[in-house]
């Protein structure tokens, strides 16, 4: 057979392309629950991280059934949601800030206890310089002090906006609180280099040369924990 | 085939009863080690080199994603070799290397998740990495398979230990770590104590500090550098007329 023949060329490639195809969906399939679940086990890891409990993937669900006592979902106007059809594990914070509207948002809230002493992890979503960050901040038992947090981009400049992702960064918002003493709703805010913040409980030094990320980390938890501020509150007042 | 196509073709004539590993076939092996290394005289594929070199981990691991696809392509490739339209053929080699790649990163994400997620992109990259083209246009397409298999594990072996070599100058200066294992003892206020080698003395103190510059890109080019440098000087026929 000619191999020149323009027939041949479409033939092979065709059956080419079929194979590739059929062995490319085949592979992706059959992997997809595991890689499903890989994806599940580092969200576990990221949620315990902001307590400050590293675990290997392979402790992550056993550590995570243990200490997660209770998950709560709020709606964005800081209702708690009965019965949803997502759990609050499933809501995937980063992909709902980018595609649903702000009323059709849902907020989960993990509660963690160790030792008889709860804390509450809120995760949240926004946006850097180049790409989407997201994080969890964990709260004390007063729903007021921050405890830990950790923070994660997809695109951030390596050495500027990327240390978000360092501890050196994340560390700078403990012991910071979002209500002021008046009890009014008053977030952590990030402001530009350089700033003694060392009195001040409501500001962290931002990341020289990362200024927009470092932004853009003080929005998402302006934003996002203005909602949880009725269920703290709420919590606060059963809690005197 | 057209002329320029069989111009860049290495006919190795493979004789009926040749054995396996006859002295022609080992050459095939050996010489991507040394004489013909990918890397530091073809200087092909080292954007990876650039890219994934910080820690040995994850370098193993794309060394061995590099040899599943390279031997998978030229096995490929080279019994297609008779049936591959020469009009079409780089397309059909793209085709069967994208594929090969995105079959190893399905699998990474699937079983070395946390590997996955470091090596990120240079997985995928691996489509564009000259060696793997550069094997399948040079070699398997005019090769039959065996040697096609020899070939590939020999560039591949070539492009792993530089690779190697790289990664674990960059990991153990830069970081003090070998594969992970904190090998250069941490001492108090994160500087490194070290007494026996004597690498900084500041006031009578003997420590060894990491070599932050190590681990960014630029050292990855200067050690592959070195090691042009060296392998240059012990085989002088390497060396250029000018």
């Amino acid at each position: 057979m000619d191999k020149n023949t323009n027939n041949y060329t479409f033939l092979f490639s065709g059956i080419l392309i079929i194979v590739v195809g059929a062995t490319l969906a085949f592979a992706a399939e059959s992997l997809k629950p595991m890689q499903k679940e890989n994806v599940r086990l580092e969200k576990m890891q990221n949620i315990l991280a902001s307590v400050k409990i590293n675990v290997d993937a392979t402790e992550a669900k056993a550590t995570f059934d243990q200490y997660i006592v209770d998950q709560v979902l709020l709606n964005n106007e800081g209702n708690v949601v009965e019965g949803s059809e997502v759990g609050p594990f499933d809501v995937d914070v980063v992909k709902q800030y980018k595609t649903e509207a702000v009323a059709d948002r849902f907020y989960p809230l993990f509660v963690f206890e160790k030792g008889g002493l709860r804390k509450y992890i809120v995760p949240m979503a926004g946006k850097g310089l180049w790409g989407p960050i997201w994080g969890y901040v964990a709260f004390e038992e007063d729903m007021n002090t921050v405890f830990g947090s950790t923070f994660d981009h997809k695109t951030e400049t390596p050495g500027l906006g990327a240390e978000i992702k360092e501890t050196w960064f994340q560390d700078r918002f403990i012991g910071k609180t979002i209500f002021n003493e008046g009890g009014e709703y008053m977030s952590v805010e990030v402001v530009k280099g350089g700033v003694d913040v060392s009195g001040n409980n409501h500001a962290v030094d931002g990341i020289s040369g990362g200024t927009i990320t470092s932004k853009g980390v003080g929005e998402m938890m302006e934003r996002t924990l203005n909602v949880y501020v009725p269920y703290f509150k709420g919590n606060m007042q059963a809690a005197l | 085939m057209s002329e320029t196509a069989e111009a860049t073709v290495q006919e190795v004539e493979v004789e009926p009863k040749e054995p396996l590993f006859s002295s022609k076939n080992k050459r095939l092996l050996t010489d991507p080690l040394n004489d013909d290394n990918p890397i530091t005289i073809q200087v092909l594929g080292i954007c990876s080199a650039l890219a994934i070199t910080v820690q040995l981990k994850p370098t193993f691991v794309m060394s061995v994603s590099v040899l599943f696809v390279m031997i998978g392509g030229n096995l490929i490739v080279s019994w297609l070799r008779n049936l591959i339209p020469s009009r079409v053929r780089i397309i059909v080699q793209l085709v069967i290397v994208a594929a090969l790649v995105i079959l190893v990163d399905q699998v990474l994400k699937a079983f070395l998740y946390d590997v996955s997620k470091q090596l990120s992109v240079f997985v995928g990259l691996i489509i564009t990495n000259c060696i793997i083209m550069g094997r399948l246009e040079a070699f398997a397409l005019g090769n039959k398979p065996w040697p096609s298999f020899l070939d590939a594990i020999g560039n591949a072996a070539g492009y792993a230990w530089i690779m190697l070599a790289v990664a674990f100058a960059r990991e153990f200066f830069g970081s003090g770590k070998i594969w992970g294992m904190q090998v250069i003892p941490k001492g108090d206020d994160d500087i490194w104590t070290f007494t026996d080698l004597n690498f900084y003395n500041v006031n009578g103190v003997q420590y060894y500090a990491d070599n932050g510059f190590m681990i960014l890109p630029p050292m990855a080019l200067i050690t592959v550098g070195i090691i042009i440098w060296v392998q240059r000087s012990k085989n002088t026929k390497l060396i250029e007329e000018n």
